[in-house]
């Protein structure tokens, strides 16, 4: 009882191959596809690198290149098969190969459908990543005279500009971050030392921000120190103000951003999923409608395709019981060769009418 | 003595005849390119056009009013060219073909207009923005004003994007009003000691709005008090270059659009050099498919030319026919010119004899 049979006149099979070979193409472009899209994630990682703590970010990026790469190999090859199935002579040729070649592909899906899933899962990764990443970043702000950190500044004012955002959650965060290098304070100012020793670790903190916080959109002159402070500004209310600063965190735009992204690119990989497991089906019917083809012997005949010979259970138990067979004959070899005493059935010829003796009775 | 004469066999004019058309059909494909280019160059200054103070649109209106034009007359073309592959279709462009090829012509100096027009708009687009950028700082402050609330916005994104800052430069702030006066404590005795030192009442501060903080400064933004050194530590304004964006707005929207408009004109030169190539093997066709009417063998060889004689010889040609066009209203009106009779008697070419006059 085959698994959804389905009979295929000649020209049946001959229009499923040509479909199927303009489909392999189509695939191949599919796998193009997904390989810029890894290229493209890739390159967006990287360009933040400097805002992520390191957290195997890399991977999914890399797997989308790698199942791309193998995508365009797979359906290049599932062309040139299906191109030749037309002719029942050239199909000989692949004929060893098809089946090792759809279970390849099969499993070959399933990482595809991998590479999806993984788009989805790396969103959590990254959230903690960036995290650390700007915590990290915005204490590094000041240092611009230390190698290795001298762009940072430069990084988190252009994040703050271009994703209009300010700090990691708020604004607030600038708060407790001393962001004024000591290069720059003046040690000799009686305020500078008294803010300096009122902090227990000696940080110069105060309710400022950076420039790059300021919104655009405000009707007034950007107001980026003693932001808290009333009195300090004519016609003030900090908690009114909602157009001075940028409000939204920089962790929460960059998330988003990222969302967006790995949300489409999710998208699209599970399209191009169901893509390549329709044209895997359509592969599988020609193969088994062209066996039959070859059983019957007359190439112009109707045949079956199917996609499993029998129902899902007998085709899993068939296949279980060829494992166990190739475990079991391993063992057999070695238990015969090592124990004399197991009845093994004889192999002697007892003449033409292959009886064998009476065993001899012994003296009671 | 025909100017650069080829001799044509059936199968070269037939294989003219499909290069051309495919030719044509290129050619459409690049007035769509002309009318993008216009399009994509009215878009760029639209976004801008708050900053400028009068609209310098000819160049994009010319570019797009061409290419559409350019599509037209090359879909005409290629028809035209589809069908000279038949001597009997042919017959049907023939009084259409010449005054076509003048057109194309006359229209390929258009597209040379075009071009040399994209590298002339400079002088035009700097004068314009020099004045537009200068109302648009006057009216920074002017957040409450309908019609100016958006220029604060505009302004502080231009700087950011272009790294620039002010008009020639950062010192263009240092004259303007660019803090409202909702925003300044009239009880302040600062603010009103300020405001009575300038003739017109205007309160000027030497200090820039924060979008022109320089990115790569290493040290926090340094936005007034630029010019006290004493009012900053370790600051010396005189050597500090990183501190603000150095570029004045104008020399950078300058470049930016120097930069498109070169492209813009070098790619209308390229398409310019194609259109003349096509138009010239259009008229090579058109005179070889002449002459092949006028041998009367379809398959015969025949001569295609630019001009049947030397162009001195044609350019006093049509300048006679432009001459007679004109004299032909003359005649009309003067009655005394001598006109040559046009009776019976003067076909005889016998002079008529004079009626004695009675003494």
């Amino acid at each position: 009882m085959a698994v959804l049979p389905v009979r295929f006149t000649k020209t049946k099979r001959d229009k499923l191959a040509q479909v199927l070979w303009v489909l392999n193409w189509i695939s191949i472009v599919t796998g193009i596809i997904l390989f810029s899209l890894g290229i493209f994630l890739k390159v967006e990682i990287n360009k933040r690198q400097d805002l992520m703590v390191e957290r195997n970010l890399q991977s999914v990026p890399n797997m989308l290149i790698a199942v791309g790469l193998i995508a365009c190999a797979i359906n290049f090859l599932g062309g040139k098969i299906c191109y030749d199935c037309v002719d029942t002579n050239k199909f000989l040729r692949w004929k060893l190969v098809m089946l090792p070649y759809i279970i390849c592909t099969f499993f070959f899906t399933l990482s595809v459908l991998v590479g999806a899933l993984m788009c989805y899962s790396m969103l959590g990764q990254l959230e903690e990543s960036l995290t650390l990443g700007l915590r990290d970043a915005m204490r590094y702000y000041k240092d611009t005279d230390t190698p290795g950190r001298c762009f940072l500044k430069r990084t988190v004012d252009l994040l703050q500009i271009q994703f209009q955002c300010c700090g990691n959650k708020g604004y607030r965060d600038w708060f407790h971050i001393q962001w004024v290098s000591n290069r720059y304070l003046d040690m000799s100012q009686r305020e500078v030392v008294d803010r300096l020793r009122s902090n227990v670790e000696g940080k110069y903190l105060m309710d400022g921000v950076p420039f790059s916080c300021c919104n655009v959109n405000s009707p007034r002159p950007c107001i980026q120190y003693q932001i808290t402070n009333n009195s300090a500004h004519f016609n003030y209310d900090y908690q009114t103000e909602e157009l001075n600063l940028w409000m939204r965190g920089c962790r929460q735009a960059l998330l988003d951003y990222y969302t967006n992204i790995m949300h489409s690119i999710g998208l699209t990989v599970l399209i191009i999923w169901l893509f390549e497991l329709s044209v895997l089906t359509g592969v599988r019917y020609l193969q088994t409608s062209l066996e039959n083809v070859l059983r019957q012997g007359d190439p112009e005949c109707e045949s079956d395709g199917w996609l499993l010979e029998n129902s899902f259970v007998e085709t899993a138990r068939t296949n279980f019981n060829i494992i166990k067979h190739l475990g079991k004959f391993n063992q057999i070899n070695t238990a015969s060769n090592g124990d004399p005493n197991i009845d093994r059935p004889s192999t002697a010829h007892y003449g033409p009418d292959n009886v064998p003796p009476k065993p001899s009775p012994t003296s009671s | 003595m025909a100017v650069l004469k080829v001799t044509f066999t059936k199968k070269n004019r037939d294989k003219l005849a499909q290069v051309l058309w495919v030719l044509n059909w290129v050619s459409v494909v690049t007035g769509v390119t002309l009318f993008s280019l216009g399009l994509f160059l009215k878009v760029e200054i639209e976004k801008r056009r708050e900053l400028m103070s009068k609209e310098v649109d000819s160049v994009p209106n010319m570019l797009i009013c061409v290419g559409l034009t350019a599509c037209t007359i090359n879909f005409l073309g290629g028809k035209i060219c589809y069908d000279c592959v038949d001597t009997t279709k042919f017959l049907r462009w023939k009084l259409l073909m010449l005054p076509y090829i003048i057109c194309t012509f006359f229209f390929t100096f258009c597209i040379l207009v075009g071009a040399l027009m994209c590298y002339s708009m400079r002088n035009d687009l700097e004068e314009s923005l020099f004045l537009g950028l200068r109302d648009a700082m006057r009216y920074y402050k002017d957040t409450d004003t309908p019609g100016r609330c958006y220029i604060k916005r505009t302004m502080d994104m231009l700087q950011m994007q272009f790294q620039c800052c002010g008009n020639g430069g950062y010192r263009d702030w240092f004259h303007t009003q660019w803090i409202s006066n909702r925003f300044l404590d009239m009880t302040n005795s600062e603010v009103v000691e300020r405001l009575r030192s300038n003739v017109e009442g205007k309160y000027l501060i030497n200090g820039v709005p924060f979008s022109c903080c320089g990115l790569h400064s290493p040290r926090p933004c340094i936005q007034h008090q630029i010019t006290n050194n004493s009012a900053h530590y370790n600051y010396d304004y005189h050597k500090e270059e990183l501190n603000l964006n150095r570029r004045g707005c104008r020399q950078a929207l300058l470049e930016h659009y120097t930069q498109i408009m070169q492209s813009i004109g070098l790619i209308v030169l390229i398409i310019w050099l194609f259109e003349v190539s096509v138009l010239t093997g259009v008229r090579y066709l058109q005179t070889a498919m002449e002459n092949v009417l006028r041998c009367g063998d379809p398959d015969s060889e025949s001569d295609g030319w630019l001009l049947e004689n030397s162009i001195a010889d044609t350019a006093r040609y049509n300048f006679n026919i432009i001459k007679n066009l004109g004299k032909c209203y003359q005649v009309d009106d003067d009655p005394n010119i001598d006109v040559p009779s046009t009776s019976q008697q003067a076909q005889e070419n016998v002079p008529i004899k004079q009626i004695p006059v009675p003494r």
